[in-house]
């Protein structure tokens, strides 16, 4: 279909030089350069573009921007395809690809389209009314129902092949919408010198004047617009931002908006540039310029194609060239429509006026009469027809009352009717700075009230619609926030000469009587996209809703993705109708960010794959990928998990570790251990505040394990910490607890005891440790070092020293976190991998072995070693760890005096304790409850869980630590752990299996 | 996103700071003497008013210090910015 048969012969901001085809449902069409699919489609005489989300009745274009609720679109194909795309916004591009989202099977055949029949079956409250049926019917019949037949479009299954930004930026003044009030705010704020940002929406600024035939300064307002933006361009300070949708308004003028910079190419050739840039601002000052939304009126079936706003039709007239129809009926309650008459006419289309008012405007009446339009006055629509396309539509006259119908109804034939229900404000980035919206009877919509944030609405936005009053109150929009930002200019701007405009009010009038009294209101639509109709409002005040908030989710009218852009308002006043109370009584809904739909592509911007958090690796990692190491992440560490060797499972390689770990040697890369240095006159009391074992009297050269409390007295970290000297210190916290580790140090620190002198720094990343295990350790550490005795008298257990090894300067600690003799080596970072390599090669005659994480929690679970994060969980205190020996009764310490709560005493409290299962070869999962008795299902009193479960080579069976009500009392007891499908028997020990008197380690 | 001056990097967004409570919560001197009522007190019991909050707030992704703000939870206006151990230069106010 490449003829454009309704398109104009002249005017309109289109390149009739460009074609550009592209496809709509499978069928190709050509548009111009500059046309939206919107304007596209429209040019070809297309106006049904959807079907409707509950009754699917087929939907029409209704507006020509933002606030479309019914022509959505999947853009695009593959991997860039995007849902719920406005074909108002959507510019045209070669190639474009679109489809019509709310169709099944096809947009004039839709199966679903026989739920118009069953309409009495969804009425107001549906979900809430089906949500009472059993789940099973819900999860089985109703939601994937109503997920294909809503069609609310899908997201591409396929990686991102495009690339989005993010902007972090400042100014003094962010002016939001470059309609009439907005360019002037921007140039009257510019000149000031102060930095400005003017971003808008569309792909070019000018607003709805770019829709219209007004003059400025005697010439077409587009030669003004053009002007403005030279002006803004000459000045260095002032940035002009096209395609960009200020989205959310946030605390402290924190404002986000989205550039699209790329959605109008073609997919992929966009070059260097990303598809869309997130930009955050910080502005000073904020001029809210967003300008207003045309409101529908409300009458039977005004929901059919070739239905739209007056605004709109004007739009696709003057800024597309598209001539809409080819006899409009223009229905209104205020002056706005009647340039709209005359514009329809004026392309050549046959036109009439039905006015609600009885008196129309007078000159505005005049000019159309001389066009021959016909105007009904104190007329209003009763109902169109027509089902694809409006073709008819019965007027009547009003009766005194405006309840009803006088006189004999009329028939008019049309193929569009151009409805126009007065303006809204576009308050939505008002109401999220958290501005509240008032209803003023006067212009009968909601207008910004009293500003909260550094922020002032200007022109439309402010409900201020004379074009003459938005340039005004723009400029002194612009020149009072640059001088609120510390920005003046002496003189002033000259004022634009505009054609006068003296405007009628509007009738507060919302919604024509049924043809007879009493007949249902089911198709006097009100949410478009929701399918939420007068019906249903009525119907939920009956029900005793009375806050808009209420009805708004038991309609759920306004809650679809164009926030109800067209539909609040009118909601709102059926509602207060309904209940017999001003507007302003009924209240208003909260507007949320954003204000039109971000993809997430834009949000997560370049932070994804491997740049979505950082990864950290030891200095030996590159030793461990050559050696075939599967990875675990800790926290953000990469630690080696195991080695498996050729056709080892993982079982294998842990069982082969954890063996050599005990019988020759096994080394681990223990970098990732937290490393904190702590240093001051006053380290050693405030090691003690923060441990509940004393450290003030641990000598220089020896080390103690310490475990630390929360001030509620539950174990929060563990660790070993060393003396290195009387005011220096060294202490090692888990690989995940690090930097929390630091933050309470620093936290008590600061803000409890800052008289203790004391300092912290982590230096984690400044040693590489590796820790060697084993009988042989000490004979292959001898082999390499120097200038130390690494004997058990000179060197014990929990001590440590200072030597070189394979002579590097070299800190050996004697700590054991698996129960054997060892000696973890710290050297500076850069000799990590040299370190290890020496080892690894000198150890191979003793059998060393690299073991990994997982060795590791098997062999320490054999020592009954907590791993604090996991046998903790933040319920646990040292006693109920079996660790009660290490609080010390001699001095405070941080959660100390909640130990000695009624609760932290009772006897019932879960405690470590081992479970051997009595089949030796069943290893419990982790979590598994423990229960008091066994019952055919749940619920079972649950008495304790697993917290640790292995299978230990070493033992030859499997093991487990758990936390067990009473537990210490337990020993010995038989307990039961249901599963899925079976049940596993454990016999009760405590958590120690293997070398209880602790020999090894200390050899 | 707030925007709080750190008393020592100057204004800075929400996202690189911490919050830390509320503020002047003062550790018993001598825990072991206090009630099990007084220690749960300390230890649980928070103020939350509704309207302006002594609060304490730390520079985690800057100079990793600690201070106090004065930030009502209506307006989210933070009023006042102070040093830790500084008494209030303003005084919370507001439903409890
Ligand atoms: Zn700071």
């Amino acid at each position: 279909m490449n003829e454009q048969r309704f398109r104009l012969f002249a005017g309109g901001r289109i390149d009739r030089e460009r074609a550009v085809r592209f496809d709509f449902d499978g069928e190709r069409y050509t548009g111009f350069a500059g046309d939206t699919v919107a304007s596209a489609l429209l040019a070809h005489g297309v106006h049904l573009v959807g079907r409707s989300f509950k009754y699917h009745r087929p939907r029409g274009i209704l507006s020509a921007g933002a606030e479309e609720p019914n022509a959505l679109l999947q853009v695009g194909r593959g991997a860039y395809t995007l849902p719920n795309q406005r074909a108002t916004q959507v510019e045209l591009y070669a190639g474009l690809s679109a489809t019509s989202q709310n169709r099944w099977p096809s947009l004039r055949f839709d199966a679903g389209a026989v739920s118009s029949l069953l309409s009495p079956l969804f009425p107001a409250g549906f979900y809430y009314k089906t949500f009472m049926w059993p789940p099973s019917f819900w999860l089985r019949h109703y939601e994937p129902l109503i997920r294909r037949a809503a069609g609310l479009g899908r997201s591409p299954t396929e990686p991102d092949p495009d690339r989005y930004e993010k902007m972090h930026v400042h100014c003094d003044v962010l002016v939001v919408g470059a309609g009439a009030a907005g360019l002037a705010a921007a140039l009257s704020a510019g000149r000031t010198g102060a930095r400005v940002m003017l971003a808008d929406e569309q792909s070019e600024p000018g607003g709805w004047l770019l829709g219209s035939k007004t003059a400025i300064d005697d010439a077409p307002a587009v030669e003004w617009i053009a002007s403005a933006l030279e002006d803004l361009r000459s000045m260095p300070e002032v940035r002009v931002l096209p395609r960009t949708t200020v989205t959310g308004y946030y605390d402290h003028n924190y404002l986000v908006a989205l550039e699209r910079v790329g959605d109008h190419l073609p997919p992929g050739t966009g070059g260097a540039r990303p598809r869309q840039r997130l930009w955050k601002i910080r502005a000073r000052q904020v001029v809210l310029a967003t300008g207003a939304h045309e409101r529908p009126l409300v009458f039977r079936n005004n929901d059919r194609p070739g239905i739209m706003l007056a605004g709109a039709a004007r739009q696709y007239v003057n800024r597309y060239a598209v001539r809409p129809g080819e006899s409009a009926v223009v229905v209104t309650n205020n002056d706005s429509a009647y340039p709209a008459a005359i514009d329809l006419s004026d392309c050549g289309m046959q036109v009439h006026i039905v006015d609600v008012r009885s008196r129309p405007p007078e000159a505005m009446a005049a000019a159309a009469r001389q066009r021959s339009i016909e105007i009904f006055a104190g007329h209003a629509l009763v109902a169109a027809h027509g089902h694809a396309r409006v073709r008819e539509v019965t007027l009547a006259s009003l009766d005194a009352a405006r309840t009803g119908y006088t006189g004999t109804p009329r028939r008019l034939s049309c193929d569009l009717v151009a409805m126009s229900g007065g303006l809204n404000p576009a308050v939505h980035l008002f109401s999220q700075s958290r501005g509240r919206i008032v209803y003023s009877p006067e212009r009968g919509c909601f207008v910004p009230g009293e500003s909260v944030q550094a922020e002032r609405s200007a022109g439309a936005a402010n409900g201020t619609f004379p074009l003459a009053y938005c340039l005004s109150e723009g400029r002194e929009a612009g020149k009072a926030a640059a001088a609120a930002a510390g920005f003046r200019k002496r003189g002033g701007l000259r004022s634009p000469k505009v054609e006068g405009e003296r405007e009628q009010p509007a009738e507060a009038w919302w919604i024509s009587p049924p043809s007879r009294a009493g007949a249902p209101l089911n198709k006097h639509f009100v949410d478009f996209q929701n399918d939420v109709s007068a019906a249903d409002i009525a119907l939920a005040a009956r029900e005793g809703y009375r806050s808009v908030e209420h009805v708004k989710r038991y309609t759920t009218t306004g809650m679809g993705t164009d926030q109800g852009k067209t539909s609040n308002t009118n909601a709102i006043a059926i509602i207060s109708q309904t209940l017999g109370v001003d507007p302003s009584q009924v209240g208003v809904t909260t507007f949320r960010p954003p204000y039109t739909p971000l993809t997430f592509g834009a949000l997560a911007g370049r932070d994804i794959g491997e740049l979505a958090d950082p990864v950290r690796t030891t200095p030996m990692h590159d030793w461990h990928l050559a050696h075939g190491a599967a990875f675990e992440d800790v926290g953000q560490w990469k630690r080696p998990w195991y080695y498996p060797a050729a056709g080892e499972s993982m079982q294998d390689a842990v069982d082969r570790e954890c063996l050599a770990a005990r019988n020759a040697i096994g080394i681990l890369d223990a970098t990732t251990l937290g490393k904190i240095d702590i240093q001051g006159a006053d380290a050693a009391e405030f090691l003690d505040r923060i441990y509940t074992n004393g450290f003030r009297k641990l000598a220089p050269g020896r080390c103690r394990y310490g475990l630390m409390c929360g001030e509620d007295g539950m174990v929060f970290d563990d660790g070993v910490t060393a003396r290195l000297a009387d005011r220096h210190f060294l202490m090692s916290t888990t690989t995940g607890g690090a930097a929390r580790v630091l933050a309470w140090l620093e936290e008590w620190s600061q803000t409890e005891w800052p008289e203790l002198e004391v300092y912290f720094n982590s230096v984690t990343e400044q040693y590489a440790v590796a820790s060697i295990s084993g009988p042989f350790a000490r004979a292959l550490l001898e082999e390499l070092a120097t200038g130390i005795d690494l004997g058990p008298e000179a060197l014990p257990f929990m001590s440590w020293g200072e030597g070189r090894v394979a002579g590097i300067p070299a800190r050996i600690v004697r700590v054991s976190f698996t129960g054997e003799s060892s000696f973890e080596i710290n050297v500076p970072s850069d000799y990590g991998l040299y370190l290890w390599t020496t080892l690894m090669r000198a150890g191979a005659r003793y059998g060393i072995t690299p073991f990994g994480t997982e060795a590791m929690h098997v062999l320490r679970a054999e020592k009954g070693f907590i791993i604090a994060g996991q046998d903790t969980d933040g319920t646990v205190t040292p006693d109920d760890l079996g660790l009660g020996r290490m609080v010390s009764r001699h001095k405070d310490f941080i959660g100390k005096r909640s130990l000695a709560r009624p609760d932290c005493r009772r006897a019932d409290r879960k405690q470590l304790v081992g479970l051997l299962t009595e089949d030796p070869q069943t290893v419990l999962p982790e979590g598994a409850q423990i229960v008091d008795r066994v019952l055919p299902r749940p619920p079972m009193k649950m008495i304790g869980h697993v917290t640790s479960s292995y299978f230990s080579a070493n033992l030859g069976r499997s093991i487990a630590l758990a936390l067990l009500r009473g537990g210490r009392e337990r020993h010995g007891e038989r307990v039961v752990l249901p599963l899925p499908k079976r049940r596993v028997a454990a016999t009760v020990t405590a958590p120690v299996f293997y070398d209880e008197q602790g020999e090894r380690l200390r050899a | 996103m707030l925007l709080i001056h750190c008393p020592w990097c100057g204004p800075r967004n929400e996202d690189e700071f911490s919050y830390g409570g509320e503020a002047h919560i003062v550790r018993p001197a001598a825990p072991e003497a206090e009630s099990d009522a007084q220690w749960a007190d300390y230890l649980f019991m928070r103020t939350n008013r509704k309207g302006l909050n002594l609060e304490r707030w730390v520079h985690t992704h800057g100079c990793g210090r600690w201070f106090n703000v004065a930030r009502d939870t209506v307006t989210h206006r933070i009023e006042a910015v102070y040093g830790m151990g500084e008494a209030p230069p303003v005084q919370s106010r507001g439903g409890g």
